[in-house]
């Protein structure tokens, strides 16, 4: 009896844990913010534990089915007060995210959140919309409703 | 009428022009508040009269980082209100884990020796630029702000720090040198604030 058991446990663990969240240092977003791409870039700074990230996550995964002229990353700041990335991976199997999710593996978030942006204050959630063929760019530091990220990409396309 | 759509719009223009400036910059001058204390009294910066400065903390009750730094809240009130700089705690979150009810029974939970007030309107927060909880303002005895960011540089375990930006801001100030580090960004709760 205890065999079947075991079998069961690994299959569960295999289905929900077979997503590993892919883990990148701030050189790399540095590299897709500043990359030229005929597409949008949206990223999302959201963590598992905040509420209002967790709620305005759905108008990204919307956006991501609706927009294939966006690019659209979710950037876990989960690292910070919990560097084991199962919560996350976790997170994005039950949600069962399609947008791109990543996890920013930097630790020092004082000496890096100018980098990302220097109105960033490093409050989430924090949305950053950008035209990398422009320059133009968008920061939001709030939870966003039904309608805000299709004004922002409007403002930086124009 | 067509006059008085004119001026509207003229007002309208003006203030659009105009953004409010964004909260308080090293250097600035605060002013003081009046907001209401887990006890029911009101409470003013001005109210302590012998105190050399403030740390003036913006929180909430429902943070995971708040959460993480509470201790160490309350052990910076142990150190520093003695030496004259007591800790102040407001919170201007929306939503009913940060109602008013909720934090008088946290502070009462956790024995807070300092005050927790309820920034209900907002105001104190926007006026200061808090965006955080915790976010940290260490203030002189005239509100000259001296410093202004996170507590110290490692939020999820505070035998991992390395950098004291408060204590050494309070220290700095309670010696008369200048504060080393005036200011530090860190990961964190954006305040709830109300949809406008």
């Amino acid at each position: 009896m205890r065999y079947p058991i075991a079998f069961l446990f690994t299959c569960l663990s295999i289905s929900l844990f077979a997503q590993k969240t892919e883990q990148i240092k701030l050189k790399d977003l540095q590299h897709i913010i500043t990359t030229p791409s005929d597409h949008i870039q949206v990223f999302n700074f959201w963590a598992t534990w905040c509420a209002p990230c967790v709620k305005e996550i759905p108008l990204f995964e919307k956006l991501n089915q609706e927009n294939k002229a966006v690019d659209i990353t979710l950037v876990s700041m989960d690292f910070d007060l919990d560097p084991n990335p199962d919560k996350v991976n976790r997170f994005v199997a039950r949600k069962n995210l399609q947008s791109k999710v990543v996890i920013l593996a930097e630790s020092d978030p004082n000496s890096w959140i100018d980098k990302i942006d220097k109105n960033w204050s490093g409050a989430l959630p924090a949305t950053l919309v950008i035209n990398t063929k422009t320059g133009k760019r968008k920061l939001v530091q709030k939870e966003l409703h039904e309608g805000d990220l299709e004004k922002l990409i409007e403002e930086v396309t124009n | 009428m067509k006059r008085v759509l004119l001026m509207v719009m003229c007002v309208v223009m003006f203030v659009a022009a105009n953004p409010v400036k964004n909260g308080y910059e090293v250097g600035d001058v605060a002013t003081d508040f009046k907001l209401k204390n887990v006890d029911g009294k009101m409470v003013s910066l001005a109210d302590f009269k012998d105190a050399k400065g403030y740390v003036l903390i913006f929180d909430c009750n429902t943070c995971p980082y708040s959460k993480a730094y509470n201790q160490r809240i309350i052990d910076l009130n142990e150190k520093y209100s003695t030496k004259g700089f007591p800790v102040i705690t407001i919170n201007a979150n929306e939503g009913s884990g940060d109602s008013y009810s909720e934090m008088v029974r946290i502070a009462n939970k956790k024995k807070y020796k300092f005050p927790y007030l309820y920034d209900e309107s907002q105001e104190t927060a926007k006026a200061y630029g808090a965006t955080n909880t915790p976010h940290v303002f260490v203030l002189t005895k005239d509100l000259k702000v001296s410093y202004i960011g996170a507590i110290d540089d490692s939020p999820s375990n505070a035998a991992g720090v390395t950098k004291r930006y408060v204590e050494d801001a309070v220290d700095a100030l309670l010696k008369g040198a200048s504060v080393p580090v005036t200011k530090t960004k860190a990961i964190g709760c954006g305040i709830k604030w109300k949809r406008a």
